[in-house]
């Protein structure tokens, strides 16, 4: 808890940028190191200009770390930083994590799988249709919705999870407790009772056109798989398909008719070789395939089992060979591979992978 | 003059006590021989005529009556000869009476003289020691396996004159080396040699631990006879009294004069598979012991199972229940022990090579109709069965030795002395015969197993008799491991060894 005091300093001091808090933090490992280097030995630091330094020094005289932070707790809004186990494993990873989160309600859980959708702010009948669907369809099977809040297709992914019973949680480009826009203000409470909203900025913080595309670097980190819904030839739809792509995600796109000026960013998607969108059915059935690897909450013994398996029957002797785990171990991991239906014996002592 | 000499027939294993009276007296001259004799036993007049004469010893011209009694039954085997000449001699006033009161005589005769070995002197002796009798005149060839028998008198011949210094007084009894101490007999075969195979490996010390029947599958040349040869190695070695039953059960087949003194190692049978029922089980008129009680208190190993004869291996279910396996003939009922240790090996299909699709053309009906031909009830009574793997270059040229068996052994051991701890008040001496009535009392689950195991139940659809069998396995396990309670641990590891169900027979 102590750590989080600086790191919530360490977020908030005005006129740095994430760059440099990635610097500081790489050097000195912790906010709360940052914060007992003196003016000095921050001018030192490679990197760090001397006005950076300055500000860092003159933060520090005007910020009582546990005045600030029972601040933020009372007003119901949580933190979390890069120290914390608690900060999502999926952001952890791409190029430029946010230092801090901010959040209510809470973070979307590591091991379940994460689907983000975005599309269009402006969108027909059409795209709000399979929007609705789609999100209702994943969030249904346990996937969790990711989206921006915004207007148009991201709303209605949102609604469509929250139908389906399942959690979403939105991207803001703009301070938590902030809603924008306005008129999705009921969304944005039954948002906050099934799954949460976060943000990189300040609460408080009102949306700047900046914002909103690093907003969308975020969604595409939050998830595994993004679906595009409705996107013109120019939107940030694709600024946000250009993140994913960066970060290894997969990414869908739901196909549009031609002529249709709303869809001509999806389809060129998917002339470049994004996964089609049939129906958000199959959407799942493949989902489950490609996260089952990786993103199954397996323990480590049970992952390495299940990861030398696949279609052509493996006897036990042959799995125990590669795993090195003796046969009672492995027993006992393949019976529970198998209650989770993840592998099969096709014949005594001998199991396919199956999904 | 009426003279009597006692001898012995061997009954199944044990033998019954024959005397063999002779009478000369005046009258027409004539050979005769009565008591219920097989035509070898009759054909003894000609060897004894013959013998004696080229011993110097003409019969005289006078009537000679030969009685073996009791006379209600049969009397077949080679070993009569010898007690008829020396009832004739005595009868004849040539050997005196008193050499051979409370003396068995027993052996076979050549034209010549000579007195031959006979099967079963074993049991013979054991039982004429029973009975009182002190001394006992052997062929010389059988000497050895007599000296087994103390606390009686050995008198070896190999010849009538030597009968004959016998009685004169002029012979000397020579002492018998001892047979070789335990310590001095090595298994030749080793596990050390096996390389690969672990989950056969492991299956082969569980089965041999709580005495459970194997079955091997696998492709050919995977090492299945090569593994079973080596598990005589590691079961314990034989106590005094086993190693007497077994030493018996050869010594009535004639087996015992091959080695030297008792049968020191476990016994390893490998019946082809196109033995007879009766080769399987004993037989004959008189009833000799078959192959299922010469792998007394060892391995019956039955290779190519699918090609027994199901007769034949119907032939199993008795002697696999009850531990003896009794024979009904004419001349009454033999009962032949039969405690074995059962370890079967097959291929899954006809080439062999069945799950390896990449290898295996067998039609899916022809696989079936090849695993069809096992009968379900000699399944259930195997409670283990482990697959040998193909074995790969780098096992094959592998440098790296597997465990010896005298570490296995250890572990057996070890399993052995908490299963007779605990089975002390009990009948059975072993995990694999907990009646199934008393298995809630020795293989308790605790409330995770039994949840454990009831998830196992539903998935797997076991048969009732397929979960007592992985719970008696589940229960060994723990034994080798030293564990008082049967973990998840243990039940999952007997999982992979339940034998084949139903279900993937179906393929």
């Amino acid at each position: 808890m102590e750590d989080l005091i600086y790191a919530y300093w360490l977020a908030n001091i005005s006129g740095i940028g994430t760059k440099t808090i990635h610097q500081l933090y790489k050097y000195c490992g912790s906010a709360k190191a940052v914060w007992h280097l003196s003016g000095s030995e921050l001018k030192k630091l490679y990197g760090i200009t001397e006005e950076a330094a300055v500000r860092i020094s003159r933060s520090k005289k005007g910020w009582d770390l546990d005045k600030e932070w029972d601040k933020l707790l009372a007003r119901g809004i949580s933190f979390v930083s890069l120290e914390q186990h608690s900060y999502p494993a999926r952001l952890r990873e791409i190029y430029d994590p946010p230092y801090g989160l901010y959040y209510l309600g809470h973070l979307p859980p590591d091991e379940a799988p994460a689907v983000g959708i975005v599309g269009g702010r402006a969108c027909s009948p059409y795209g709000k249709e399979i929007a609705k669907r789609s999100g209702k369809c994943l969030a249904g099977n346990g996937v969790s919705v990711i989206s921006g809040m915004a207007r148009g297709i991201d709303g209605f992914g949102h609604e469509g999870a929250l139908e389906g019973g399942g959690s979403t949680y939105a991207v803001l480009g703009c301070g938590v407790n902030v809603v924008y826009p306005p008129e999705h203000a009921g969304l944005y409470e039954r948002i906050l009772e099934k799954g949460g909203i976060l943000s990189e900025y300040p609460p408080d913080m009102s949306p700047r056109p900046g914002f909103f595309p690093m907003r969308n670097r975020l969604i595409a980190g939050l998830c595994d798989l993004l679906l595009i819904i409705e996107a013109k030839e120019k939107s940030g739809s694709l600024i946000t398909a250009d993140y994913a792509l960066e970060q290894g995600k997969d990414i869908y796109a739901a196909p549009g008719r031609i002529t249709d000026p709303l869809s001509a960013g999806c389809n060129r998607l998917i002339r470049q070789g994004a996964g089609i969108l049939l129906s958000p059915e199959e959407l799942v059935g493949e989902m489950s395939f490609l996260s089952e690897k990786n993103k199954l909450p397996l323990e480590k013994s049970e992952r390495l089992v299940y990861s030398c398996l696949d279609l052509l029957p493996k006897s036990m002797e042959k799995i125990s060979e590669e795993t090195a785990l003796d046969i009672a171990t492995l027993a006992e991991i393949l019976f529970a591979l198998e209650e989770k239906g993840l592998v099969q014996e096709t014949w005594q002592n001998h199991y396919i992978s199956v999904n | 003059m009426y003279s009597i000499v006692t001898t012995a027939i061997l009954h199944g294993i044990d033998s019954l006590p024959v005397q063999v009276e002779a009478d000369v007296s005046d009258g027409l001259p004539v050979f005769e021989m009565v008591g219920f004799l097989a035509s070898e036993v009759r054909e003894a007049r000609e060897r004894v005529r013959t013998a004696l004469r080229n011993c110097g010893h003409q019969l005289p011209a006078k009537r000679i009556t030969i009685n073996l009694s009791p006379s209600n039954i049969k009397k077949s085997g080679n070993g009569f000869d010898l007690p008829i000449t020396v009832a004739i001699l005595m009868s004849l006033g040539i050997l005196q009476e008193e050499a051979f009161r409370d003396t068995l005589v027993i052996g076979e005769i050549g034209l010549n003289g000579a007195i031959l070995a006979v099967d079963g002197i074993l049991p013979i002796l054991l039982k004429a020691r029973e009975r009182g009798i002190r001394r006992c005149i052997v062929p010389k060839d059988n000497r050895r396996e007599a000296a087994l028998v103390k606390d009686i008198a050995i008198i070896s011949v190999d010849h009538i004159k030597s009968v004959m210094d016998y009685a004169n007084g002029a012979y000397t009894i020579e002492e018998e080396a001892s047979p070789p101490s335990l310590e001095d007999v090595a298994e030749p075969l080793d596990f050390a040699d096996v390389n690969g195979q672990g989950m056969l490996r492991r299956a082969c010390e569980i089965a041999v631990s709580g005495m459970h029947n194997l079955l091997m599958i696998g492709p050919p040349g995977a090492g299945k006879t090569m593994i079973a040869k080596r598990i005589p190695g590691i079961l314990p070695p034989m106590e005094l009294s086993e190693r007497m039953e077994v030493s018996k059960i050869y010594s009535v087949c004639g087996m015992l004069s091959a080695c030297e003194g008792l049968v020191e190692r476990r016994p390893f049978r490998a019946p082809h598979h196109t033995i007879s029922p009766q080769g399987l089980s004993g037989g004959g008129v008189i009833p000799k012991p078959g192959e299922v009680s010469l792998a007394h208190r060892g391995v019956l190993f039955l290779d190519e199972l699918p090609e027994f004869q199901k007769s034949t291996l119907e032939i199993l279910r008795q002697p696999m229940e009850d531990k003896t396996i009794t024979i009904s003939r004419v001349n009454g009922s033999f009962t032949f022990p039969a405690d074995f240790l059962l370890v079967c090996a097959m291929n899954p299909c006809k080439c062999g090579y069945f799950p390896d699709r990449t290898k295996c053309h067998c039609a899916n009906t022809s696989i079936r109709k090849y695993l069809a031909r096992i009968s379900q009830p000699l399944l259930d009574r195997i409670d283990l069965c482990a697959e040998a793997q193909p074995v790969t270059y780098q096992e094959l040229t592998g440098r790296v030795k597997g465990e010896s068996s005298a570490q296995i052994r250890e572990r057996v051991l070890m399993a052995h002395q908490i299963q007779k701890e605990r089975f002390q008040e009990e009948l059975w001496y072993f995990n694999s015969q907990i009646p199934v009535a008393r298995l809630a009392e020795y293989c308790m689950l605790g409330k995770k197993e039994t949840a454990y195991m009831e998830r196992i139940y539903q998935k797997l659809q076991l048969s009732a008799r397929a979960y007592h069998k992985i719970i008696k396995l589940s229960r060994t396990i723990a034994d080798l491991a030293g564990s008082d309670r049967i973990t998840t641990r243990h039940l999952s590891e007997a999982v992979c060894y339940r034998s084949l169900d139903k279900k993937y027979w179906e393929v």
